[in-house]
């Protein structure tokens, strides 16, 4: 049952072949049996999901109207707030934190009667690209647990790829849905900017932040996506476009589609195999009747730099809330009422001497409660917004962003798609890049564009390495054609069977 | 300049508390008063994952002010956030305007009807919005030096109108305030209720001083903490003669100490040096990237200007120019308040006398609202009443003081005109009456009549008091007038 598509689920259940209850008892068996070893899941309340899964079974028994995701697991990334029940963004500071309300993309899944099933772990904040930034632990790769899921949504990507649930949210600042994705091998989409509302997303950038799914198919991802799409009076940054409906789009043949692939994408810090796979990728579409075309995104290259001021600046300020004043971890009052320490530094007191009572209390709150990642682009972001330093870097900043998006606009005028890779590399081991952040940023390099210029982007397994890791195939799409994007996801898909390798796990 | 050797040179940011139900991003009622914490939701206190969203009845206010202020207004605007920590501040930002703020390059007249200085447009900088912060509650009495904060006023609407440096006097400063505050009340905008901190004034104030080789300036001085108009001149005058002695005694002109903020101690009336919030202020200003900007259309703009509504400095000069008013009344009337004047507007209308009506208004009606306490829409004698009254006045069928006494017990009673005249025995008395009356006097009294035949006409007021005597009701004035008549008569 935990290997079927959400799609045949549905439809299992629809016909009566298996209940709600059985389904969520398959897959907490699964996380039973495998998440210790993964780590894909911070929390995961049995009790609860299976006396929701009993609820709509009854419901369904006694013919009641359902839901889109009637009875269906769904994992969700632990940076959306569920009502009442902790939601910590992997971080001491919110380790106990519980919202008194949901956010918008929650009640969504609950009014589409979906079961959910669990909160997954992610880098802190959604802050890296490995999930080792968690507070908590690391999530390893289901195929080849030495290895990282990716990240920030790495417990997102790597519960669906091991089976511990059907579809899960995640959510995406500059690759954080597609980059797991790709390490797991599993189907992951970046809706564009607006399509999905914000509300009780803890914000990391706000201008970049978006929420999407992730699937183990594209027919499952676009499930997914038609429940949590939408305008948000509640989010002043949705869009109010109308939803498609996706699955009827799936149904229709596409005409013939021209396909744009970035030369920029193809440089050096591209691996051989991933590069062999692209390559192979693009035969399938040729195959497919597809024109393939080479497109230039002149200031892609500034991609990255452009990204790691924007989201810090944004950053800064959006997590300036954790203070140990209102909420969250606040450090220990006893602490800071006594006497402070007089040590001296080289003959200077030591600031926190100086401080005053409320500066302690903030200074030491933020110390203990944010890891060392999360503070690395506070002070980024602090120092980029600084008087000063905002018009050499944050205004700069939103002048390549806007180049960046004329970029995709000139690229759009040529062809429907963009297509290329999803990441550099393949995962690689844990720790292997945890003392080397540059590295790790560089990671982004083909993702943080779509994220900067607001486009919709999907990652899909189309290859394998000699090692057997997956290999993910990015396609993007003009603003608001997650439709057009799903169709040539779903066609390639048809004409391969990369999305149906399953890691082999005890 | 009243003969200080100095020119006092003054701007002002005004923050004022827009009258809506609800909060600038949020759907939280904006009651004053209300137990803490209480008028809270995740998007005022800040939670984790939040979203602003902008109330729109907030910004139509803001503009409803900055057209009546003659603002510009930019077609484009923007919300940027300004970064500080604060425990009264939940998301470590303010939502407020940066650098492109809903309206800028206004003014406000001023002038004084006693001509203490001279009529002046004082320019407006900008005014733009921003929400405001909770309040924190120092509760140093309990011994554990314990604060608390309440976030019921997080996230109200506030407009921070700042003037040019335009003010030369802290009585000007004064005058502007009170102008300011009439208009605000005139559009219905804010109660002002600077006890309830809805109205809040800050003073920036520096001198300007003849020296050998041309004029020198003080530094500029913020006075915070002053909670009352009579609180800002006092401070302005204190803090004019401070830094008068400061700089005879230091020299230290703009530029040699970097800008200080003092707070005014309205009990001892001297202001003190405040102690700095953070060492620099770095806001670190940025687009608040949850918020989309608001565009305003011309068309939109002369809308709002079509919904202004007669302000204080035009109804001002219709009361002058349409009822014959002297620019005191006219000023002592628009002052009260709207309601004020449109109660002076039916009544002179009914009345058919503006001048009476004013000198009715100011030194009766406005006399009785203040000894009980009431505003005008609470006053017991409707506007055709107290016209029915003046028309008997003027018709010479009551005089001034007994007219007082009427409207009096109409005050006291509600009772009409025609019913207060009879509960006080007053009746008009007949024309025929009164000339049957006047004739048997002047028959009386032939010495009067001759010593009026020899141009003594004020002899008939000895008529008066045997009028009265034999009809209490006689009007004094309208004795004098028939005697005088009926002696012209004989002379005929």
């Amino acid at each position: 049952m935990i290997d079927l598509p959400a799609t045949q689920l549905l439809q299992l259940l629809r016909e009566g072949q298996t209940t709600s209850v059985a389904v969520t008892r398959a897959f907490l068996a699964r996380i039973d049996q495998l998440d210790g070893t993964i780590g894909a899941f911070l929390r995961v309340d049995p009790e609860a999901a299976l006396a929701r899964a009993a609820q709509i079974d009854r419901r369904r028994e006694a013919g009641e109207p359902l839901g889109a995701l009637a009875g269906l697991p769904v994992a969700l990334k632990d940076v959306l707030c569920t009502r009442g029940e902790v939601t910590s963004c992997a971080s001491r500071m919110l380790r106990d934190f519980r919202p008194p309300y949901d956010a918008t993309v929650v009640s969504r899944l609950r009014a589409a009667d979906a079961v959910l099933i669990g909160k997954t772990n992610l880098d802190e904040f959604a802050m890296g690209s490995s999930t080792e930034n968690s507070a908590v632990r690391p999530t390893c790769n289901p195929w080849d647990v030495r290895r990282v899921p990716g990240g920030s949504s790495g417990g997102a990507a790597a519960c669906v790829a091991a089976g511990m649930a059907p579809l899960s949210i995640g959510t995406d600042t500059g690759g954080s849905i597609r980059q797991p994705a790709a390490f797991c091998g599993v189907v992951g989409l970046k809706p564009s900017y607006g399509r999905v509302s914000r509300y009780g997303l803890v914000a990391f950038a706000s201008s970049l932040d978006q929420v999407g799914p992730l699937a183990r198919s594209v027919e499952d991802a676009a499930l997914l996506l038609e429940v949590i799409a939408g305008h948000d009076p509640c989010d002043s940054t949705s869009a109010a476009v109308p939803v498609p409906d996706y699955a009827a789009a799936l149904r229709e043949r596409p005409g013939r589609l021209t396909l744009g692939v970035v030369k920029e994408h193809f440089g050096a810090g591209l691996d051989a195999e991933v590069g062999d796979a692209i390559e192979a990728a693009l035969d399938v579409f040729r195959r497919l009747g597809a024109e393939i075309r080479e497109v230039s995104l002149p200031h892609s290259r500034y991609g990255i730099a452009t990204y790691y001021i924007i989201a810090p600046c944004e950053a800064s300020s959006n997590l300036a809330r954790y203070d140990g004043v209102h909420y969250g971890y606040r450090a220990d009052e006893t602490a800071l009422r006594a006497a402070p320490p007089v040590p001296r530094a080289g003959g200077l007191p030591a600031a926190d001497a100086l401080d005053s009572p409320l500066v302690r209390l903030y200074r030491r709150t933020r110390a203990e409660g944010f890891g060392p990642e999360v503070k690395r682009r506070i002070m980024l972001g602090t120092y980029a917004l600084s008087a000063g330093y905002y018009d050499a870097y944050y205004l700069k900043a939103l002048q390549v962003r806007r180049l960046i998006r004329q970029d995709y606009d000139l690229a759009f005028r040529d062809v429907d798609l963009l297509v290329g890779p999803v990441t550099p590399t393949v995962a690689y081991l844990r720790g292997e890049k945890v003392d080397d952040p540059l590295a790790m940023y560089l990671g982004d390099l083909y993702t943080v564009t779509a994220n900067l210029a607001g486009v919709p982007g999907i990652s899909l397994p189309c290859g394998q390495t000699r090692d057997g890791l997956p290999v993910g195939l990015q396609l993007q799409a003009p603003p608001f054609e997650e439709a057009r994007l799903l169709q040539a996801a779903a066609r390639f898909q048809q004409a391969t069977d990369w999305h149906t390798r399953r890691p082999a796990l005890a | 300049m009243n003969g200080a050797p100095y020119e006092t040179v003054i701007g002002l940011e005004v923050h004022v508390q827009l009258a809506t139900r609800s909060k600038l991003f949020c759907r939280c009622r904006t009651t004053f008063g209300a137990p803490p914490n209480t008028q809270t939701c995740p998007v005022c206190i800040g939670l984790p994952g939040s979203l602003p969203v902008m109330n729109r009845a907030a910004f139509r206010l803001a503009l409803r002010t900055a057209v009546a202020l003659n603002c510009r207004i930019p077609r484009f605007t923007k919300w940027d956030r300004k970064n500080y920590y604060y425990p009264d501040l939940p998301k470590g930002y303010q939502i407020s305007q940066y650098d492109l703020p809903m309206s800028a390059d206004g003014w406000l007249e001023i002038s004084d009807p006693q001509d203490r200085f001279p009529p002046r447009q004082v320019g407006i900088i900008r005014a733009h919005l921003e929400e405001d912060a909770g309040k924190s509650m120092h509760d140093e009495a309990a011994g554990a030096a314990d604060s608390r904060i309440d976030l019921n006023r997080a996230g109200t609407p506030l407009l921070e109108i700042v003037t040019r440096p335009d003010l030369r006097s802290p009585l000007e400063a004064r005058v502007f305030l009170t102008e300011l505050k009439l208009l605000l009340t005139y559009l219905n905008v804010s109660d002002c209720n600077m006890q309830e901190g809805s109205l809040r004034v800050d003073a920036n104030v520096n001198l300007h001083l003849a020296a050998p080789g041309g004029t020198r300036a003080t530094p500029i001085i913020e006075i915070k903490n002053m909670n009352s108009f009579r609180a800002v001149q006092r401070a302005l005058e204190f803090e004019a003669q401070r830094q008068y002695e400061v700089w005879r005694e230091t020299g230290q002109t703009r530029g040699d100490v970097p800008k200080q903020t003092r707070g005014w101690d309205d009990q001892a009336e001297v202001t003190r040096p405040q102690r700095h919030k953070e060492e620099s202020s770095d806001y670190r200003y940025f687009p608040d990237p949850d918020l989309v900007p608001v565009t305003v259309t011309p068309e939109e703009v002369e809308q709002v200007r079509g919904e202004l509504g007669e302000l204080p400095a035009a109804l001002r000069g219709r009361l002058e120019q349409a009822h014959g008013l002297p620019a005191y009344d006219a000023d002592v009337l628009v002052n009260q308040g709207r309601a004020l004047v449109d109660y002076y507007l039916q009544l002179a209308a009914a009345c058919g006398d503006g001048k009476l009506a004013s000198n009715w208004m100011q030194q009766d009606v406005l006399r009785t609202l203040k000894e009980l306490g009431l505003e005008i829409n609470q006053f017991p004698v409707p506007a055709a009443s107290l016209a029915e009254l003046l028309r008997a006045v003027r018709a010479g069928d009551l005089d001034t003081a007994r007219a007082r006494k009427v409207l009096q017990e109409m005050v006291a009673s509600g009772g009409s005109v025609a019913d207060t005249l009879r509960a006080l025995g007053i009746a008009k008395v007949d024309q025929a009456a009164i000339v049957e009356l006047c004739r048997e006097l002047l028959q009386a009294n032939p010495q009067i009549v001759a010593d009026v035949r020899a141009g003594k006409s004020k002899a008939t007021g000895a008529l008066v008091g045997q009028a009265r005597k034999r009809n209490p009701q006689v009007n004094p004035a309208q004795i004098q007038q028939v005697c005088l008549d009926l002696i012209a008569e004989m002379n005929e």
